[in-house]
């Protein structure tokens, strides 16, 4: 393997060049061996793996309650999604099936860590083709939606807010309010977003036509999310596969008709808008009632009753010592992440722990298509592809 | 429709000699087929007209250390046009090898690796089975049941 700056024996005039794995653009440890003739690059190997934390194994060894704050750690641009995914995978396993509003706060978990993720996507992305003040502008209102967030989990980053058949918490009237604000406030940011980039003759220089990926291709190489829906592909599993109650909602799926770095740029842009729609029917139609299912073998019953009653007692003691029993079987559901086609497949053989968990990510899925979308563009076009897939290399390595 | 139980009824038609067993839970149907039939089953469900499974959405494998047949591969079938999934599975020796499936559909050769990675299983006709996630000179394969959570 070839990994140092060198000239190639019989062609001396490809240079071997290392991008990363510390490079700016790469947005985390991602190491892409490039080889160059002049500015052209003709081969790109990416190399992955620098964040393996091996968490399929470690959740081996947990229960399934513990795995939760692993979650948080893949994709940490969009905890929150994370979570409500493998909680609803370990809930197809069990069977059960959470209240309305339990239902409700997820979908508003999701939506805000969709624009949270493509607000740092717009940022960083735009930013790599230098356009800085983008940056300023979204990175302002992710701070705002962080404070959400905050609000809500009690974290900015490792939310581990879901729990198995439930939330670690009820939303407040209060946070709604805000959330309120945030929802009616955001689509005219998002115009300004629009005014700076949309129209801008350098960003359609360097996005449109370049990092070209055809439908077929996408879907040949596993591709989900925005860059398989940017390839005019109207694959969204919020449509196509509801969870969570979202065939309640009035949302449409924008998509891309050349694939290119702009239409990606315009669908994610579109995105964040239709977000906007989903989180205001939640919040208008906002059930009442429990958050929580009633079910003390798997969900931890109200402190009131555990410190009045010795079964409920027993329940807490035997939920936070040992966990709870999941039946034998396995299951693979999937959740629409901001990134694509988050799945979790589950074999369990009973007990407590999975016997296997494999975690399906979008980002290892979409870099796998780097090499084909750099090839024979400049070095420079390199960065835009990068960020236009926008990766994270904790779901891709987990 | 439940996930897969069209394409477990039109595998039973075509290929009942192929298929080991098949199953469901949780309205999730799935088949084992013979590991040197795996191509040519693929290959069916991508291209017959009443299943186009396009997209291969996942790889992965599970140590059963027990079995006479210890790595079970387990691949997650997508089909666009009829928003149906299958689970498809194939039985190994430990270090395989198995087929690979990078000719029908090329999402396999990020996925055949890590599993190779993962497992140690030998993707036959892969056309670049590196290591991907772990670094080239380690020697073990983290997955497989026998290898410790820790190491002191």
């Amino acid at each position: 393997m070839s990994t140092r700056l060198e000239r190639s024996t019989e062609r001396p005039d490809i240079v071997t060049v290392n991008m990363g794995p510390s490079h700016p653009a790469t947005h985390g440890v991602l190491r892409i061996v490039l080889e160059l003739d002049g500015e052209v690059v003709v081969r790109a190997v990416p190399h992955i793996g620098y964040l393996h934390r091996g968490m399929e194994k470690i959740a081996e060894n947990r229960t399934y309650l513990q795995f939760i704050p692993y979650t948080d750690r893949m994709d940490y641009l969009s905890p929150l999604a994370a979570n409500v995914g493998f909680c609803l995978a370990v809930e197809e396993l069990l069977g059960v099936r959470v209240p309305p509003r339990c239902e409700a706060l997820r979908v508003i978990c999701c939506e805000l860590a969709r624009i949270g993720s493509h607000l740092l996507w717009l940022g960083t992305h735009a930013l790599d083709l230098g356009a800085a003040t983008v940056f300023f502008h979204t990175f302002r209102d992710r701070e705002w939606h962080y404070d959400l967030v905050e609000e809500l989990t009690g974290a900015r980053l490792t939310t581990s807010f879901t729990r198995v058949g439930g939330l670690a918490r009820d939303a407040t009237e209060g946070w709604l309010g805000r959330l309120r604000e945030f929802t009616d406030g955001m689509p005219s940011r998002i115009d300004e977003y629009e005014r700076l980039l949309t129209r801008n003759a350098i960003w359609l220089r360097r996005t449109q036509g370049v990092g070209v990926l055809r439908a077929e291709d996408a879907i040949a190489w596993g591709v989900t999310g925005p860059s398989l829906r940017a390839s005019g592909v109207a694959h969204d599993l919020r449509k196509a596969r509801p969870y969570s109650g979202y065939e309640r909602y009035d949302f449409e799926i924008p998509t891309g008709s050349t694939g290119d770095i702009y239409d990606r740029y315009l669908v994610r842009i579109e995105e964040m808008r239709q977000s906007c729609r989903i989180l205001d029917q939640a919040l208008r139609d906002m059930p009442g009632g429990p958050v929580n299912v009633d079910d003390p073998k798997i969900f931890l019953p109200p402190k009131k009753r555990v410190l009045t009653s010795m079964e409920e007692l027993i329940h807490q003691f035997m939920l936070v010592t040992e966990g709870f029993e999941c039946p034998a079987g396995e299951v693979y559901h999937s959740t629409e992440v901001p990134k694509g086609e988050l799945g979790f497949y589950i074999v369990s053989t009973g007990g407590k722990s999975p016997y296997r968990l494999r975690i399906r990510s979008p980002s290892f899925n979409n870099l796998s298509v780097l090499p084909k979308l750099c090839v024979g563009g400049l070095v420079a076009d390199a960065v835009a592809v990068i960020g236009s897939l926008d990766p994270v290399m904790g779901e891709v390595d987990r | 429709m439940p996930d897969g139980e069209r394409a477990v009824s039109r595998l039973l038609e075509r290929f009942a000699d192929a298929l080991v067993s098949t199953g469901e839970f949780r309205g999730q149907h799935w088949a084992a087929v013979k590991r040197d039939r795996l191509v040519e089953v693929c290959r069916f469900l991508r291209d017959d007209p009443e299943l186009g499974y396009d997209m291969l959405l996942d790889v992965t494998a599970v140590h059963w250390p027990e079995q006479p047949e210890p790595m079970e591969l387990v691949y997650h079938l997508y089909s666009l046009s009829r928003n149906d999934r299958l689970r498809l599975k194939a039985r190994a020796a430990e270090r395989g090898p198995v087929p690979s499936l990078v000719g029908v559909w090329p999402s396999a050769e990020w996925n055949e690796r890590e599993t190779y990675d993962m497992f140690g299983v030998a993707f036959e006709g892969h056309p670049d089975l590196r290591r991907i996630l772990m670094h080239d000179d380690y020697t073990d394969h983290p997955l497989r049941k026998e290898f410790p959570l820790y190491r002191g």
